[in-house]
């Protein structure tokens, strides 16, 4: 691990403002994938801001019938909270999907939503990699791409975004609240804080640089049933192939593309009364392979239909 | 950077470079060489320890981030002469060969127990607003954060489970 200095920011406003002042900055909470990727030298920061004390931790209810979630609140408390787990089992179900319960213990909201991609190449500093290093290509085009994107890639990159939390957060249209580094408040649906990788694949989100998130706020429970779903190649402690969220009418898949992946044109053929197999064929006609993430294409064709199934019953049981 | 981590209920106050780990801090620095260090990247559990009560991997956290903290390691859990009753079930069951991933393995344990006593869901719990019983299943997934190379999962499971009723 490179040399970088440490403070403990007293607040958020002092958070940002660090931020803003010291080049090369990185907050840190949880730490558990930053750390692991400053240890093999992907991340190196010269300056970490340690904002995990920070008062963002509450799960509240919101005057419009919804949750807010404190960016620092760990996986394992939003997983666990009496409200969540009635109103949003499908955010629950996710994030017990994701990572063990060491790993659930320390991650929070907001790192879990910034998490950087799996992708072999990027984590190999030997390989090409154009999130890695801009310019010097992507390995995982003509590599070992079994675990890559089918939706949204582009000739630059073909990485997914790891996170189950996340999916399921958009599947319930979330929205993310951030400090500016200028100390202002804003807020935006969490459907775009994550980009497409287009030409540059190591711009990752829509924040701006020393931009803290401060809470995720869900909006009341949609109607109809929720479910997670997610194939992966170990039962439990491994990243997911394939996953799927459906709450209500609206459907989210993970580990597809570069972000987590809103099925709209899913979304919109069944509302129009297209069967569930109908409806995510027409989302995959958008879908793309690149020789050995092919059967991705099939996993989502069952996978999704499968979770709407068990949605719908479990709708009608609650 | 000076920091002040109460481990195994004594304060040490040390000088550490910030990008020592809590696991080559209780190591190296403070001669606890119980937390074992097995993938140094999350992924085995071998240096699972309890920070405030809570099962976490210690290295992937870095100390300066734990000043103030309580911190247990497996020497604060048992002795030699006055065993912890998972340590002793550990032994009963036969539930290691090489020991290397034990000491992890019993912290982990420890905390597990915690979170199903305080009615936490995992992945194999069906009814999520139900009160949870720790079958096979649900110990098994919820340790599947702690590897064991010579493979002593059913062994694992069957010391875990012989002291669960009494710790939970």
């Amino acid at each position: 691990m490179r040399a970088f200095t440490y403070e403990r920011a007293a607040d958020a406003q002092a958070a940002v403002k660090a931020a803003a002042e010291t080049p090369n900055a990185k907050f840190i909470a949880g730490g558990t994938n930053l750390l692991d990727l400053m240890k093999l030298e992907i991340e190196h920061p010269a300056h970490l801001i340690d904002v995990a004390r920070l008062p963002l931790a509450a799960i509240e209810e919101t005057p419009e019938g919804g949750l807010r979630i404190g960016a620092m609140a760990t996986n394992s408390h939003v997983a666990a909270d009496a409200r969540v787990r009635a109103r949003y089992p499908v955010l629950t179900q996710a994030i017990v999907a994701g990572g063990s319960g060491q790993l659930r213990n320390k991650a929070t909201t907001g790192g879990n939503l910034l998490q950087r991609t799996r992708c072999a190449y990027f984590y190999d500093t030997t390989k090409p990699c154009n999130k890695r290093a801009p310019g010097s290509g992507c390995g995982a085009l003509e590599g070992l791409n079994r675990n890559s994107a089918i939706f949204g890639a582009s000739h630059a990159c073909i990485a997914t975004h790891p996170s189950d939390m996340a999916v399921a957060l958009v599947a319930l249209d979330a929205t993310v609240e951030t400090l500016s580094p200028s100390g202002a408040a804003r807020s935006f649906p969490l459907m775009e804080l994550h980009r497409l990788p287009g030409e540059t694949p190591d711009i990752e989100t829509h924040l701006v640089p020393g931009e803290l998130i401060t809470a995720v706020v869900l909006p009341p429970a949609p109607e109809g049933g929720q479910m997670y779903r997610k194939v992966r190649d170990r039962a439990s402690y491994a990243a997911g192939l394939a996953s799927v969220a459906v709450a209500g009418g609206r459907i989210a898949l993970g580990a597809v593309a570069h972000k987590p992946w809103r099925a709209a044109d899913a979304e919109a053929a069944l509302a129009s009364g297209a069967s569930a197999d109908e409806a995510i064929g027409r989302e995959l006609e958008g879908a793309g392979e690149n020789g050995r993430n092919g059967f991705k294409i099939n996993l989502v064709r069952r996978l999704v239909p499968a979770a709407l199934a068990e949605a719908r019953e479990q709708g009608r049981g609650a | 950077m000076k920091t002040t981590i109460t481990v195994n209920g004594e304060p040490r106050t040390l000088d550490l470079d910030p990008r020592t780990t809590l696991l080559d801090t209780l190591r190296e620095h403070l001669k606890l060489t119980g937390s074992k260090k097995g993938c140094d990247h999350g992924q085995c559990g071998a240096c699972t320890v309890l920070v405030n009560g809570v099962r976490i991997n210690s290295c992937l956290s870095l100390a300066v981030m734990h000043d103030g903290d309580q911190v247990t390691t497996i020497e604060g859990i048992g002795t030699v002469e006055k065993l912890h009753p998972l340590q002793q079930a550990f032994l009963t069951e036969d539930a290691f060969q090489c020991g290397y991933c034990t000491p992890g393995q019993i912290c982990s344990a420890l905390g597990m127990l915690k979170e199903v006593a305080e009615n936490w869901p995992s992945q194999e719990t069906a009814n999520l607003t139900g009160k949870i019983t720790l079958t096979d299943d649900e110990l098994r997934e919820r340790m599947s954060g702690n590897i064991c190379r010579c493979s002593a999962y059913p062994q694992i499971v069957a010391a875990i489970k012989s002291v669960a009723g009494e710790l939970a």
